[in-house]
């Protein structure tokens, strides 16, 4: 860690960025995502989830798209575990995260425990922006804590809201989570693979629905990721074979002949 | 009850898996394959749910008003509407649809 910090001083001393304007691209994220707790505490109390438990949930689980897809699995009366299990896979994605921003923000220690529990999809694209690590502690302290003290005000909010419209439906609130996820799915729709991920997961998800109990489509649906991943995998083996295939020696020979015709081209 | 023990299993899971990230050495997680998989389960997850939330009722498939809104969050979405504005969309047109379809 010591190397990394040093690693990181002549890049500080460099193209720095002034800290005003890293607080300021850290608010504006903070402030706009914060303020879309109200959809989640108003989902949540619409899904009949009581008050004490939308803020316990904004407290501790602190990642949007969990927490939606678990009191969505719970309001369509799934078992408790599944729809955990459905919110934690969705949750996976921030251990990933925190890989990279250890890195970046290079903490001590004692401070990991604490600093984990604000590593989220914004935080992350706020913190990886900054040119240097003082800007990224910045950027990543600043959106943390505006994201965190916002998100868990506006649930309040939003279930207090809930309880005093009634009926969300009526409202069209039941379409705030779907469009949410929405929200989310579609920057990650840049290549074919991810397409195909998708597709064959709403396949499955819609498809199982009827027959499987509630909360386990998704969760088959998830298998669509390493079924596309797979079959990637298996077409880069296809295109550009190496020396791996020494038990088929002519086949082999013939494949690399192929792939430079085609690097050739 | 249920309910509570959803919610502290998903807060302990959640936060496991954040703590994870920060705490083991680099290269473990580094693998191509595992980062292209880490990619790929969210968008399977996020397209089931999004499906499901938009045409289950129960274990039913139904298509009713929050297609429409969904649709119009698409919309939304493919003019580079902020984030609030996409889900405000939907919100508003699942109202309206059902209200006039009532």
């Amino acid at each position: 860690m010591a190397e990394q910090t040093a690693l990181a001083e002549p890049h500080d001393a460099g193209g720095a960025k002034p800290d005003r304007a890293v607080v300021q691209d850290a608010l504006g994220v903070g402030i706009a995502v914060g303020l879309s707790g109200f959809a989640f505490g108003v989902t949540s109390a619409g899904g009949g989830l009581s008050l004490p438990q939308t803020c316990a949930l904004s407290l501790l689980v602190f990642t949007g798209a969990s927490q939606f897809a678990l009191v969505g699995a719970l309001a369509a009366g799934g078992n408790p575990f599944t729809a955990a299990a459905g919110a934690f896979f969705l949750g996976v994605r921030n251990a990933f995260y925190g890989l990279r921003l250890s890195q970046v923000l290079a903490l001590p220690r004692a401070v990991r425990p604490f600093a984990a529990q604000w590593i989220i999809d914004e935080t992350t694209a706020v913190t990886l922006a900054q040119p240097t690590r003082r800007a990224a502690r910045i950027g990543f302290t600043v959106t943390g804590l505006a994201l965190y003290v916002l998100w868990n005000l506006t649930t309040l909010l939003g279930a207090l809201g809930a309880e005093a419209i009634g009926d969300t439906e009526a409202w069209g609130l039941d379409a705030a989570g779907p469009a949410v996820f929405l929200a989310l799915l579609a920057p990650m729709l840049r290549t074919t693979g991810e397409r195909a991920v998708a597709g064959i997961a709403v396949v499955l998800g819609l498809g199982l629905l009827p027959v499987l109990p509630t909360g386990v489509p998704v969760l088959v649906a998830a298998l669509a990721a390493p079924v596309v991943l797979w079959a990637e995998g298996r077409r880069r083996a296809d295109r550009q074979p190496d020396g791996r295939l020494e038990d088929q020696r002519d086949g082999g020979r013939d494949d690399r002949r192929g792939g430079r015709q085609g690097e050739g081209r | 009850m249920n309910v509570w023990i959803a919610i502290l299993a998903t807060a302990v899971g959640c936060y496991a898996v954040k703590l994870i990230g920060l705490l083991v050495p680099t290269g473990v997680l580094e693998r191509p394959l595992v980062q292209r998989l880490a990619a790929l389960l969210p968008v399977a997850l996020l397209a089931a749910l999004t499906a499901q939330q938009t045409f289950a009722d129960g274990q039913v498939l139904v298509l009713d008003a929050r297609a429409s809104g969904l649709a119009a969050a698409a919309v939304a979405l493919l003019l580079r509407a902020p984030f609030l504005l996409v889900v405000a969309a939907a919100v508003i047109v699942t109202a309206g649809v059902r209200a006039m379809t009532g």
